[in-house]
């Protein structure tokens, strides 16, 4: 199967799991990530300078209209919600918040689900709220493959919980195991 | 049987109801957007599918506006982006001063935040008096409601907040009454006010102006219909006059690109070129 972006979701906990992936991702790792991390309105861009800085991938604030290309990692900009096009663009939006959240992890998934189908990856890690369990069903019911932090390895169980009890997830992996398998499953050729 | 997603053909037929039977143009709107709202909307008014709500909203006027609201997003704050309204005093204000008379335009002001925000600045900074601000928008319940200037008390605290770190000296209650949950603007806010009805993509310029402020609507429209409207602009702004974006915005995609200098990148403020 060849997947054509990873959506991911997190929350309470999720500084240190980003840092994590991205210590483990290699640098032509090519799928693109959109990543929705729940962060206070006003917080600058500067977490995500630093979590370059750190990364062997390149990582940037999703601007409006911006064309998704492979090998960058776009985060969801604070108090906009973050939509994915059919031409693989974004869309921001100020919209109520959803689940308490802007940006929410709901609606950037369920965009994605829409403009990817099948070519989709969604991945939910540590968090202490629900955001993303309507966003994970959506995108298995466009047929994409859905991921959950197990549970009893996050850093706040309650988000990836809340989606196992939602939903039949395809994958509950530890962090490790998760980068393990999206490497597998993105970049076959490299283990043959 | 053509390769046809029936849900969104379902949505375009919808927008082209809207469009011919009530003027209002959402044809070029992001469509993952627009597909959004509409879904919910479906989902709270318990119709089967979008096919059914094309139905209703031709023979059910009071469906239709309802489906308006919904489509047009009033989320807005008082000195919403504080390092904005900073920018505007020490940027913007010395150009403004420099005209005998001050025209500004609020295009897409929604419940009349912004607008109101303005007029507290050119108070302050003296030059209300010889002030005009148009504050337009095509949804006439959030005119109505922008025009009447009373919000939530529970707001004011936020509002407060952003009005301090925006540059604010006085003391910002000092600019509204309140009354149990609510809060009345001053009169003196409102009386060089002008609320109009105007959409910004079937209506045409109507002024000429010195500062036009177009805040978070943009987002909302595909690219096309913002080179539409970002024409529209320009032909609206006097040579040197400034226009100012969300704080998501810019005209780096558009065709006006070249037709403006950065006044300030970050908090996008742009001026037109002689
Ligand atoms: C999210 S609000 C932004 C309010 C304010 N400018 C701010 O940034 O806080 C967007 C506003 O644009 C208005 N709008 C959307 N499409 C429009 C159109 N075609 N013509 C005029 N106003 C429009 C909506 O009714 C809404 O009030």
């Amino acid at each position: 199967m060849h997947y054509e972006a990873i959506v991911i979701g997190v929350s309470s906990g999720g500084m240190k799991a980003m840092k994590i992936m991205f210590s483990l991702l290699p640098k032509n790792f090519s799928t693109p990530i959109i990543i929705v991390q729940h962060i206070s309105a006003h917080s600058d861009t500067q977490w995500i300078k630093l979590l370059n800085d750190e990364s062997n991938l390149s990582i940037k604030e999703a601007d409006e209209k911006e064309k998704i290309e492979k090998g960058n990692v776009y985060i969801a900009p604070p108090n906009y919600h973050l939509l994915i096009e059919k031409d693989k663009t974004f869309s921001l939006t100020i919209d109520e918040r959803v689940n308490y959240a802007r940006p929410s992890i709901d609606v950037l998934f369920e965009s994605a689900a829409e403009a990817y189908k099948n070519k989709l990856i969604g991945i939910i890690l540590t968090g202490s709220n629900n955001d993303g369990t309507k966003g994970m069903k959506r995108i298995q019911e466009c047929g994409g493959l859905t991921i959950a932090q197990d549970p009893a390895t996050a850093e706040s169980r309650y988000m990836p919980a809340s989606v196992i009890a939602a939903m039949q997830v395809d994958y509950v992996l530890p962090l490790n195991d998760i980068i393990a398998l999206l490497i597998e499953i993105t970049q076959p050729q490299a283990h043959k | 049987m053509r390769d046809i997603d029936t849900t969104e053909l379902e949505i375009s037929l919808l927008l082209e109801a809207v469009y011919q039977k009530y003027g209002y143009d959402f044809r070029q709107y992001s469509e993952a957007h627009i597909k959004r709202r509409i879904m919910n909307s479906r989902a709270m008014s318990g119709l089967e599918n979008i096919s059914q709500m094309q139905s209703k909203v031709l023979n059910d006027e009071a469906f239709a506006s309802k489906l308006l609201q919904d489509l047009s997003i009033t989320v807005t704050e008082m000195f919403r982006d504080p390092a904005f309204y900073r920018s505007i005093r020490e940027n913007v204000i010395p150009v403004l001063k420099t005209y005998p008379f001050i025209k500004i335009w609020h295009a897409g002001c929604s419940t009349g935040q912004e607008a109101y925000s303005m007029a507290i600045i050119m108070q302050e900074e003296g030059l209300y008096d010889r002030t005009t601000i148009y504050a337009t928008d095509f949804n006439q319940l959030a005119l109505s409601h922008a025009k009447e200037g009373i919000f939530s008390n529970s707001m004011m605290k936020e509002y407060t907040t952003n009005y301090q770190l925006s540059g604010g000296k006085e003391s910002f209650s000092g600019y509204y009454t309140s009354s149990y949950d609510n809060v009345i603007m001053n009169q003196s806010l409102k009386k060089n006010i002008v609320w109009a009805n105007h959409n910004l993509v079937t209506d045409s310029v109507f002024a000429e102006v010195q500062l036009i402020l177009c805040r978070n609507v943009l987002i909302y429209f595909n690219r096309n219909l913002q080179n539409k409207v970002q024409r529209l602009f320009y032909d609206s702004l006097v040579n040197g006059g400034i226009l100012c974006l969300g704080s998501k915005e810019s005209l780096r995609f558009t065709d006006l690109n070249e037709d403006y200098t950065e006044v300030d990148k970050k908090q996008r403020i742009y001026k037109k070129d002689y």
